[in-house]
């Protein structure tokens, strides 16, 4: 008997987790914006790395745009 | 003619668009003009022709040139404060609105913008809005430069007067969370129920009372947060002394939490609150469906929304650039080519030809001497002006129209629906019915009183009603837009099933606005003077002349010398040792012109009139079926600001019953409307332009055609895409349908009830009777509702 206390327990707070879960990303604003995450990640990596590599200097910078850019 | 050299048409690389007889070759590439060849090599340059290969001509046409000082007005510091979202010592964000932005390359293009400047930090495209989030360092680029560059690209922000007034109001999402809420207390509290519905032994009696605590505590969320999105509706109706559907939906809820408690407080029973939150849960979705508006589009647009930010004044001989609000009195205002009065002024300075065809609908812009009034709202055409304000911004005439007091009481006027009324119905013989079955236990057996009469309130609560409504209008709703047909709001259609009276706009609503349609009417024409007539004709700015040179189809290189503009008249040169004049018919004739003559451009050679180009507007396609569908049900009637020139064939298109009306001005069309209502119709006005606004606010239902609906439109109920205006009568249809589509599944949820009001006034209802029946009654609605809309709609022939 005691089992099922513990299960319902663990049950419901998962659920609260998945209750959690939704509130946060409807507030974080990911529903705001259907039409463009599609599309978005089907682009090339390219511009991903490129922010990433943003804060190297100048130089580095622009080389590497170059190389990345050829499809 | 000279196609024929080129063969088949050449598409621009950048835009997409016929690049014409002589396009422009670069880099083993076509395009139609400088402005799309310089993007191309900006994106070149850096390494960023990916943009093309994500899409075929991504780019839009840049044959209309920005001028060099036109965001002048972002070194103003008011101005980049009221667009600024977010700053700190490094960074500005701010939010521009890009009308352009359409395909997923420039979706690419502008979220790779720091590639194209280093100093832009990041840039984040909201596709459905249209807008991007861009991040720069200020400290080394300014607002302006963002958007030049932007500009340079192809993508020209539209900042107008709205953005210095007002923020973007936030989409509200209260709603939604309640959803989330409610959704996750009904799906618990259904399974705790269940051991109770499957039988549970005696021996865990223990477990069952743990059971209903828990079930008790998860209501809690429900009813005091979830549920209170009907609470503030119902409130606010009693304050206004009307009974809404949401009253006795409410007191159903309580009245279910408050016998639940009792019931497992007293160990008496389980309670209904795995009913009670199911309702709540999914009267909220359909509340959600219905309200599901289209954020992309608005339609509560004001003059702020047409007018500039700022424009240029003349100060001690200075161009200095001032925002609108500051305009004053006696200011010299500085127009350029393309740019929009903003006060009523009196010209000084420069010729003024102006654009009023969406200010009055007249399709044929308005040339003006020095000393003549000009209204704001026009679009200069060619040279710069100078304007001297007689009249701030609000005092405008067409703002003062917008600003009318009356809308703004009508609005508060609410509207009631017809659900409304019936649930009023619905209410009065449920409470007969609990009144019935308590006098009948009152004599029998007390004990059964209290539990029969609530049962009967929880089970016949209008929550049935309520869902029939909000699904079968969200249904609808979704599929008008799927149709590019979009409603303000749910109440919009009821307000269409009910009306009788159609009014239409010419310019721009039934008519494109565009010169496509050109007759000659004269002696023929040899192939040398049609150059010669081009060449002529070539030299002038007037958009009429530019659409007789588009429609000759010769080149118009010919060799011309005196070429002489007279405002008001027309245009004349020698060319290649001819005279040749065209213009008005004063002008070549020296006939007196009728006023209503249809739009036409005489011209002579060597001082004789050799023929004429008329001018017919071109209509858009299917009005004579939008005609012979609408002309039996609804009375019509055409309000023009343009001159009868083509009464007749007006007629013609929407019957001799229709009533048409010439040389309306902005408020005729107002008071035409007022009039109709007065005597009992119920109005729909169809119309574009800023000269409809006034008539569009005041009618019962106002559409709004738009040949993109990202342009501006005025404030309205309804955003129509002008190719889909001859389905009107179809929308309409559906709308009507609406009604009969909710009754329908109102009276199938019924048969649900009455299983539940046999069972409630015997006074054993049992929790699981109401657990089954509350979602199956909710998903026959869902069905009915969404499998007739859809029904109906493919029977109409929509999309």
């Amino acid at each position: 008997m005691s089992v099922i206390v513990v299960l319902l327990v663990a049950s419901i707070s998962v659920a609260a987790l998945f209750l959690a879960a939704f509130l946060w990303s409807v507030k974080s604003g990911q529903y705001n914006d259907e039409a463009s995450p599609p599309i978005r990640i089907l682009f090339n990596d390219a511009t991903i790395t490129e922010t990433a590599t943003k804060s190297v200097d100048e130089h580095n910078h622009t080389t590497e745009q170059k190389i990345e850019t050829i499809p | 003619m000279s196609k024929s050299f080129t063969g088949v048409a050449t598409a621009c690389y950048h835009c997409g668009e016929d690049c014409g007889s002589e396009p422009i070759q670069a880099y083993d590439k076509n395009f139609c003009c400088e402005g799309c060849k310089s993007v191309y090599e900006i994106l070149n340059k850096t390494g960023m022709c990916d943009y093309y290969a994500i899409s075929n001509n991504p780019g839009s046409s840049q044959k209309i040139k920005v001028r060099h000082n036109q965001f002048a007005f972002l070194d103003d510091d008011s101005v980049q404060k009221a667009l600024t979202v977010f700053k700190d010592d490094t960074q500005t964000h701010v939010t521009f609105y890009l009308p352009h932005m359409h395909c997923s390359s420039c979706l690419w293009l502008i979220e790779n913008l720091h590639r194209l400047n280093e100093n832009i930090i990041s840039s984040k495209v909201n596709f459905t809005r249209k807008e991007a989030d861009i991040v720069f360092n200020h400290a080394k680029i300014s607002m302006r430069k963002v958007a030049e560059l932007l500009t340079s690209i192809g993508y020209e922000p539209y900042i107008s007067l709205q953005n210095l007034q007002q923020q973007k109001p936030r989409i509200n999402q209260s709603k939604i969370y309640k959803l989330g809420v409610a959704g996750f207390c009904f799906a618990n509290i259904m399974l705790l129920s269940f051991p109770e519905y499957l039988g549970i032994d005696d021996k865990e009696k223990n477990l069952a009372g743990l059971f209903r605590y828990m079930s008790v505590l998860l209501s809690l969320p429900v009813i005091l947060y979830a549920a209170t999105e009907f609470y503030n509706s119902a409130f606010k109706s009693l304050r206004h002394k009307y009974l809404n559907i949401d009253t006795p939906i409410v007191l159903a809820i309580w009245v279910t939490f408050i016998r639940s408690m009792i019931e497992i407080f007293t160990h008496t029973g389980s309670g209904y609150l795995d009913s009670m939150s199911g309702i709540v849960f999914f009267m909220l979705v359909g509340r959600i469906l219905q309200d599901k508006t289209y954020e992309q589009l608005n339609f509560d647009r004001d003059y702020t929304a047409y007018f500039p930010i700022a424009v240029s004044r003349i100060k001690n001989n200075n161009e200095e650039i001032v925002t609108l609000p500051n305009i004053q009195l006696d200011d010299t205002l500085l127009i350029h080519h393309q740019e929009l009065i903003p006060a009523d002024g009196i010209l000084t300075k420069g010729k003024a030809l102006i654009d009023y065809s969406f200010v009055t609908g007249e399709s044929i812009p308005v040339e003006k001497q020095m000393g003549e009034m000009i209204y704001a709202g026009g679009k200069q055409l060619g040279s710069n002006i100078e304007l001297l304000v007689i009249k701030e911004v609000a005092q405008s005439y067409l703002t003062k129209l917008w600003n009318r007091s009356t809308f703004k009481e009508a609005e508060q006027k609410s509207k009631h629906s017809f659900v409304d009324a019936l649930s009023r119905y619905f209410t009065w013989i449920v409470f007969t019915i609990a009144a019935i079955a308590g006098l009948y236990w009152y004599m029998h057996d007390v004990s059964k009183l209290w539990q029969a009469v609530t049962a009967v309130l929880i089970v016949a609560c209008p929550c049935a009603l309520l869902l029939s409504n909000t699904f079968t209008n969200g249904t609808i709703l979704r599929r008008l837009g799927r149709n590019n047909f979009y409603l303000r709001n749910a109440a919009t259609i009821e307000t269409i099933a009910k009306v009788d009276y159609i009014v239409f706009d010419k310019t721009g609503t039934l008519t494109t606005g565009r010169y496509e349609n050109i007759t000659y009417n004269g002696m023929p024409l040899a192939e040398s003077l049609k150059r010669k007539i081009a060449t002529l004709a070539a030299q002038s700015t007037h958009p009429l002349s530019k659409a007789i040179v588009q429609w000759l189809k010769v080149s118009s290189g010919a060799k011309i010398t005196g070429y002489r503009e007279i405002p008001g008249k027309g245009i004349e040169g020698i060319v290649e040792d001819e005279w040749i004049a065209i213009g008005a018919k004063t002008f070549i004739t020296e006939q007196e012109a009728n006023a209503d003559d249809t739009s036409s451009v005489y011209f002579s050679l060597e001082g004789t009139m050799i023929g004429k180009f008329i001018f017919k507007n071109s209509y858009r396609p299917g009005l004579h079926t939008l005609r012979r569908q609408l002309q039996n049900k609804y009375a019509l009637a055409i309000l023009s600001g343009d001159n009868a020139g083509e009464k007749n064939y007006l007629q013609s298109l929407l019957g001799f019953n229709a009533i048409t009306l010439f040389h309306q001005k902005p408020n005729d069309k107002l008071l035409f409307i007022e009039q109709l209502q007065s005597k009992g119709y119920t109005v729909m006005m169809v119309g574009d332009g800023l000269n409809d606004a006034g008539a569009l606010q005041q009618a019962n239902v106002g559409i709004a055609v738009s040949e993109n609906s990202n342009n501006f439109t005025p404030a309205s109920d309804v955003i129509l895409d002008a190719a889909q205006l001859h389905r009107l009568p179809a929308f309409i249809q559906l709308a009507k349908a609406n009604r009969w589509i909710i009754i329908t599944a109102f009276i199938v949820s019924i048969l649900y009830n009455i299983i539940g009001i046999y069972f409630a006034v015997q006074g054993i209802l049992s929790p699981m009777i109401a657990a089954i029946l509350m979602p199956a009654s909710t998903i026959s609605i869902v069905f009915i509702t969404y499998g007739l809309s859809n029904l109906y709609a493919k029977k109409l022939r929509l999309k």
